[in-house]
């Protein structure tokens, strides 16, 4: 096992920025990362046992500890608890007898939780050996693991058929749906792959294709919105050795999945994207990170850059545009939400932990290896070659003043038709919530958990960066749901699960907002606990990414829009109560001495 | 004026609050003028014997006496005040809070390297000890607490200002270095 870990640190020329590649490969060969692995990574790489730790514990799906034969990642995703997830995770404990969280007795098992998979269209959905599985059933379940106990190969197991589009190619084989049911100006199959660099660039300056794109007045549809053009100028000004494209697909705000959909049937829209804005900017690095639970795209992405490598869209000189070298290696993930906020990206690529960085320095100016970097997301990249064949009078007719374009959501839970639907900006959530059949609806979770869970009221709003910003991921919640166990909580968990940990604002106060919360939810909350936990929401807003000043939103987004079902479970006529309760608390060391707990008088 | 009434004890805390305010040495003189003692450590008071203005309490709650002493200041006093990073967050004794009680009262009682004597190994149960509470809990968690003043322990001015400023109803002066440490 020796020779073959040495073997897999050389296939990277022992390169540290290349940990996470090592990991995997590590991991896949020997199962898991023992201590004699770690131990040969910091004499390797020239760095300390504790450097590789910490990245090893760090994301989800490393581990230093032995993992089963079968790994099984079921995700908790809210619409996942919504379709059932209980019964599939019951079902999977009794058929392969291992308690979430943990390995079977004999070895074969391992069961584990995981944050959304972006399956949220098609829930309760499993990774099970790096494979996807999706609208998972008790029935579906016990099949599966019979055949795995019957020694068939997981890709076998398959007997749902692909999931139709390319997800039927032989390099994809997934049962994943696109479940495409609006197709708007991206996802329309009106443009020819790579026209615009065949055509356009080779006469055409970099600051005339940042003209275009600025004009145009795309924003970022990651989320943050920050207009592309002013950072693709800001890329071309910053002075480095190297600049570098970075092509965001760590998708994990729970609820997006349009990203999965994107690379699916549109990677080469994405790639071109990356080719044009690096001849715009001046970036001979391309990177593509891409989350380790979308890891069945890998193969198929690499054979499109191949492909593009083969007809010069890719490497030297590119399509015969003298100087202009770019290619693109695609990274992949370990399961991390945090990752998806760019530092914390930039970082990771490096080979650390995903640790959001200070800033300033933005990427902009020191990103990837202290290059000037560029950092956009999925669905911009691939808006950028229609918006340069169409031009940018084009793309501002779709949508409103302030944000022009269309948005492709992710719209999923309590609703008939859950899928993709590309849509203009500034369609109001009313027109949305007809679209995707949702009837009876109490609440819609508009942008995922760090954005705002909005009631009825406010249907006749409008998805824009003036109105209702999101990166499009929607959740419906219909009016037999619990909002507050059911959803809140589970947004609150996610929270506390995916903060990295280096702000202690994020690390804490998340927790302590869950004691309070839980406390409502007890029926021990009285008045003040509401008002505590909006001030206490406010401290959250120091930390240093975005992640950590949006983890109070699901709580605070509530309380603004649904006020209500917290003051239903409040106690009655009760001014100050901590909640503290002897009997309980007492409990504990009573059993452990022996004691009956005598409680009168107190 | 009548004298207002002033309240303290020390619960899961080391009596370090109590030091520091004997600390504020000849003033004390001046308090008296101030202030009459009730139930206190200092005059050795066991029982209310009236309604009081200000409770100071040291220390945070590990154990069902605790409790019910908190409680039964809470009931006898119109204001009271945390005193000392033990009352505010638990302190030095909250660090057992990561470990199961039970762990800990083995490790105190049956396997640490200074319970030789204990030969059958038994942890105190008689009926007559106040129960150990699963984690030492600040005094806010347990009832409505009005004024916090940290320190480990608070210094014997900012005790002194803080008495005065509660008992003549002006305003206290609290500048930065005084509330944030480093």
């Amino acid at each position: 096992m020796k020779e073959k870990i040495l073997e897999i640190i050389s296939n990277y020329n022992k390169d540290k920025t290349r940990l996470m590649d090592i990991l995997h490969d590590i991991q896949s060969v020997a199962g898991y990362v023992d201590d004699e692995s770690i131990e040969l990574l910091h004499q390797e790489l020239g760095i300390s046992t504790s450097q590789v730790r910490e990245v090893i514990s760090f994301y989800h799906f490393y581990s230093n500890e032995p993992l089963g034969k079968v790994n099984i990642y079921l995700n908790d995703s809210v619409t996942a608890e919504m379709h059932g997830r209980e019964a599939i995770l019951e079902t999977f404990e009794k058929e392969c007898n291992v308690k979430e969280g943990s390995v079977s007795e004999d070895g074969e098992f391992g069961l584990f939780h995981t944050s959304c998979i972006g399956m949220n269209d098609q829930e309760p959905a499993a990774i099970i050996n790096g494979k996807m599985f999706t609208r998972l059933t008790p029935y579906r379940v016990k099949e599966i693991v019979k055949d795995l106990k019957g020694g068939k190969d997981i890709k076998e197991l398959i007997y749902e058929g692909d999931g139709g589009g390319r997800n039927a190619l032989p390099e994809i084989h997934s049962m994943v749906c696109n479940n495409i049911r609006r197709r708007g100006a991206l996802l329309t199959h009106d443009y020819t792959p790579f026209e615009v660099t065949k055509t356009v660039l080779s006469n055409t300056s970099p600051d005339e294709i940042i003209d275009v794109v600025e004009t145009s007045n795309i924003r970022g549809r990651g989320g943050a919105g920050f207009p592309t053009g002013m950072k693709w100028k800001f890329g071309r000004k910053a002075k480095g050795d190297h600049h570098v494209i970075i092509c965001n697909a760590d998708e994990g705000e729970p609820g997006t999945f349009k990203d999965r959909v994107i690379l699916t049937e549109f990677p080469e829209l994405v790639f071109e994207g990356m080719v044009i804005g690096a001849y715009a900017v001046g970036a001979d690095i391309g990177l593509l990170y891409l989350r380790y639970e979308y890891k069945y795209l890998l193969n198929y992405l690499n054979k499109v850059l191949d492909d593009m490598r083969s007809n010069n869209l890719l490497g030297k000189n590119i399509n015969g545009i003298d100087g202009f070298n770019f290619d693109i290696r695609i990274q992949l993930g370990a399961g991390a939400y945090i990752c998806g906020e760019e530092s914390a990206l930039i970082e990771s690529l490096e080979g650390k932990r995903g640790e959001p960085r200070d800033k300033p320095p933005f990427p902009v100016e020191k990103g990837y290896l202290n290059y000037p970097t560029v950092v956009n997301n999925v669905e911009t990249l691939a808006l950028i070659p229609k918006i340069l064949t169409k031009g940018s009078d084009w793309f501002l007719s779709l949508g409103n003043k302030a944000s022009s374009g269309t948005k492709i959501l992710s719209i999923s839970g309590d609703c008939n038709y859950p899928g993709i639907y590309e849509v203009e900006w500034g369609t109001s959530i009313k027109d949305i919530l007809d679209m995707c059949g949702a009837l009876d609806v109490q609440a819609i979770q508009v942008a995922g958990p760090s954005g705002a869970l909005i009631g009825e009221k406010d249907f006749g709003r409008t998805i824009s960066y003036t109105d209702l910003p999101t990166g499009g991921s929607m959740i419906v919640f219909g009016k037999e749901r619990n909002i507050l166990t059911d959803v809140v909580m589970n947004f609150i968990n996610f929270f506390i699960e995916e903060s990295c940990g280096s702000c202690s604002t994020c690390r804490n106060m998340t927790t302590v907002l869950k004691e309070r919360f839980t406390k409502i939810l007890d029926g021990k909350g009285v008045p003040s606990d509401i008002d505590d936990l909006l001030n206490w929401s406010e401290l959250l807003k120091v930390s240093r990414c975005g992640l950590g000043q949006t983890a109070a939103n699901p709580i605070t987004s509530s309380i603004t829009n649904f006020r209500h079902l917290y003051e239903n479970l409040l106690q009655k006529n009760v001014e100050f109560d901590t909640g503290f309760d002897l009997e309980e608390s007492v409990k504990a060391s009573c059993a452990a001495v022996g004691r009956q707990p005598i409680l009168h008088n107190m | 004026m009548s004298k207002k009434i002033i309240a303290t004890a020390s619960l899961a805390g080391c009596f370090g609050c109590h030091m520091s305010i004997l600390d504020i040495d000849e003033r004390i003189l001046d308090l008296v003028e101030l202030v009459e003692f009730n139930k206190s450590p200092v005059d050795d008071i066991k029982k209310f014997t009236k309604r009081v203005d200000v409770g100071i309490i040291e220390g945070g709650c590990c154990n069902s006496e605790n409790v019910e002493n908190l409680k039964y200041f809470r009931e006898n006093c119109d204001v009271l005040i945390s005193l000392g990073e033990c009352a505010i967050m638990g302190g030095l004794p909250a660090l057992r809070n990561g470990i199961p009680i039970k762990e800990c009262l083995e490790e105190a009682y049956c396997d640490g390297p200074t319970v030789g004597l204990n030969t059958e190994k038994i942890i105190p149960n008689d009926p007559e000890l106040p129960m150990i509470l699963d984690k030492v809990y600040p005094c806010h968690e347990v009832v409505k607490v009005d004024y916090y003043l940290p320190g480990c322990p608070p210094r014997a001015d900012l005790i002194w200002d803080a008495l005065v400023a509660l008992l003549t109803g002006s305003e206290m002066d609290l500048p930065y270095e005084v509330i944030k440490f480093d």
